[in-house]
């Protein structure tokens, strides 16, 4: 236990503090603002792959660790789309994946976003639309936001966050 | 016949080194396999192949090479002409190699080559009524399912799980997959050999350099090329830290998995350290594009090595720590020890492989046991434990982080001077090759056949996962259900690469 304790207290708190001018900090105390503007309280994501390689998956899994904190300016990944306000779906949407994607989105609470990560999920990416894959999750689900990249770096997925909820809600098809 | 013998036969093959391939008939087929398994060789992959003028069905093995040390192997390749499902199956092997079973059935699926084993089920592919899959059903008093997924909570692939437990004893787990499944294996077939590799490091996110590596390495072998000394290096570098950054995440969630939410910050902290030192040397955090055909295409300078040392230096000094923080810690050893036990006779008899078999006594790694340039100059310590539950598993992954820390240090000092790509002629019609490289979850295998004018003819890429996903299921018997998280985790499977 006393390692444990000197351990946290030799590393201190890496979370880059905001007063610094940097691009990533200066996004996320706009991001901060906006979220209490839109809803007044934490937002919460769940996250969905439909047929990524898992690339996307390990940037979204980078934002919660200490640099990117996200959950320490109010956002969380829940997990159930009951308990979302909104979606981040990756990958070019698979056929076999697409009813579970539909149905998650069915589940998910109105008002409710859907925020495209990575290339696959904008466009099919190089996998492209055919039999196996639907191709962009805009084919499947309306689209708040979208963020290329293969993959996009955790900043620009908070960048694109931020652009969903300054743009008003789409009303489900 | 012995594997020798077999082996004796067998016509050398281009790719990876220790190669050979040998076309056989049904009957062969079956006696190589039943030879092979009893002097203990290991199913790397099978698949099939209906782009000639008769469908193959094709299965790599690894056997003991004669001489050198005594874990050195070789790779035998088998082929076997069939005929389609309609007319005749060919003889299945899942009796020898158990884990041949899904890939026959994904072979009968994909490319209507069906074997004689009982399961006929469909794998991969979940057809208009993707509900009326025949699970396995336990009946009993209090017997009852849970079944889990396809999306699963958390920023994870998907796939479903159906638990048939008791009270909170799971009886049996069975697996449901390709939900992720792209149709990649007929994609390749649509592109350019010289442009494959970009598919290829996409086919799995976490092992991009793996898969690019394996792929590269088999179109350079059908070009007979081989790449620049200091290319070999980089892309070595580039797997170690594709190794690391992987070990460091999942030592993190394991921690969190047993509640120990403290390991995740600073597990994740120094994974985050690492993707930024691996941007400033070789432009990007994970490295989608560093493996071209002919070598790399971001060469390494100076301030690429010193961030690298300087990351390096501080994941060595944390990472013992952090070890000796997460060994010390009771509520932890209790979740770990003993959880997901795969003792060694049984991983050896289900073909467990890459790191989770070498955490039950499967001492095998193609980094040393058949090493391609430049591993063998720059030969990794092989990490081994025997007891194959999740405190293995996680102790495999700290020997490995640290072993893989010194080796990128050696294998970034006096990089060897020279061009980091060279040119690749388009190799000729026909032209086969296997790649095979020991990525951090496994052996990953690509085999790759050229067609007319630059392009492909049949490329199948194939995940160490296969082999590992069975296994996982027997892991999990008489653990309890919220368990699962931590034993699947300390397995961390591949979906996407495994769904093709």
């Amino acid at each position: 236990m006393l390692k444990t304790l000197r351990q946290i207290a030799r590393i201190g708190c890496v979370t880059e503090p905001p007063v610094e001018a940097d691009e990533a900090l200066r996004l996320r105390v706009r991001l901060q603002a906006q979220i209490l503007d839109v809803l007044g309280r934490a937002l919460c994501i769940r996250a969905i792959d439909a047929g990524s390689c898992n690339g996307c998956e390990l940037e979204m899994q980078a934002l919660a660790n200490p640099f990117y904190n996200l959950e320490g300016i109010g956002i969380r990944f829940v997990a159930s789309p009951r308990h979302a306000d909104m979606l981040l779906v990756t990958g070019p949407v698979t056929s076999q994946m697409r009813s579970a994607l539909e149905r998650a989105y069915a589940a998910t609470p109105d008002p409710k976003l859907v925020v495209a990560i990575g290339e696959c999920a904008c466009s099919g990416g190089i996998f492209g639309a055919g039999t196996a894959c639907v191709g962009r999750v805009a084919n499947v689900i309306p689209v708040d936001a979208a963020v290329a990249g293969c993959p996009p770096s955790p900043e620009q997925i908070m960048s694109a966050i931020l652009t969903a909820i300054t743009a008003p809600p789409t009303t489900p098809m | 016949m012995t594997g020798a013998d077999w082996r004796a036969g067998a016509m050398p093959l281009a790719g990876a080194p220790g190669m050979r391939s040998l076309t056989v008939d049904g009957e062969a087929w079956r006696a190589a396999a039943q030879c092979l398994a009893g002097e203990g060789a290991r199913l790397l992959a099978l698949w099939g192949d209906d782009t000639g003028a008769i469908p193959r069905v094709l299965a790599a093995f690894a056997t003991a090479a004669g001489g050198g040390a005594p874990t050195a192997t070789e790779t035998l390749l088998l082929a076997l002409p069939v005929k389609r499902a309609s007319e005749q199956a060919y003889p299945g092997i899942e009796e020898f190699f158990p884990a041949a079973s899904r890939m026959q059935r994904a072979a009968a699926e994909m490319f209507g080559l069906q074997s004689t084993d009982p399961d006929r089920r469909p794998w991969l592919l979940h057809g208009p009524q993707p509900q009326d899959y025949a699970f396995t059903r336990v009946a009993g008093e209090g017997v009852h399912e849970i079944p889990v997924g396809p999306i699963h909570a958390g920023i994870i692939e998907p796939g479903h799980f159906r638990f048939s437990v008791v009270g909170e004893k799971v009886l049996r787990l069975e697996e449901r997959l390709g939900y992720t499944h792209k149709g990649v294996e007929r994609l390749f077939a649509t592109m350019p050999l010289l442009e494959g590799h970009r598919l290829a490091a996409r086919l799995c996110g976490d092992s991009a350099v793996g898969y690019s590596w394996a792929y590269a390495q088999a179109l350079e072998g059908m070009a007979l090329v081989a790449i620049p000394p200091r290319a070999a290096r980089l892309r070595a570098i580039g797997l170690e830290l594709e190794r690391i950054a992987n070990h460091l995440g999942d030592l993190g969630a394991l921690g969190n998995d047993a509640g120990f939410a403290f390991g995740l910050s600073q597990f994740s902290r120094l994974k985050e350290l690492l993707l930024r030192a691996t941007e400033r040397a070789l432009g990007r955090r994970y490295l989608f594009g560093l493996i071209v055909p002919g070598g790399v295409s971001t060469d390494l300078d100076a301030a690429g090595r010193a961030a690298l040392a300087n990351c390096l230096d501080e994941l060595g000094t944390e990472i013992p720590r952090l070890r000796e923080i997460y060994d010390e810690h009771a509520g932890l050893r209790g979740r770990y020890v003993g959880a997901g036990e795969v003792p060694p006779a049984l991983a050896a008899r289900l073909g467990l492989t890459g790191l989770a078999g070498r955490a039950s006594a499967q001492a095998y790694d193609l980094r040393v046991d058949q090493p391609c340039a430049p591993y063998a100059e720059f030969p990794p310590r092989k990490c081994e434990a025997v007891a194959g539950d999740v405190a293995a598993r996680v102790a495999i992954r700290y020997d490995e982080a640290l072993e893989s820390c010194g080796l990128v240090r050696r294998l970034a000092a006096d990089l060897p001077e020279g061009p980091c790509r060279v040119h690749l002629p388009v190799p000729p019609e026909g032209a086969a090759a296997v790649g095979l490289i020991e990525a951090w979850r496994g052996p990953i295998l690509v085999a790759l056949t050229a067609g007319a004018a630059g392009s492909i003819r049949r490329c199948h890429p194939h995940d160490p996962s296969w082999q590992n996903w069975p296994v996982l299921e027997h892991a999990i018997i008489d653990n309890i259900v919220p368990d699962f998280p931590l034993i699947n985790k300390s397995f961390n499977l591949a979906y996407s690469g495994h769904d093709l």
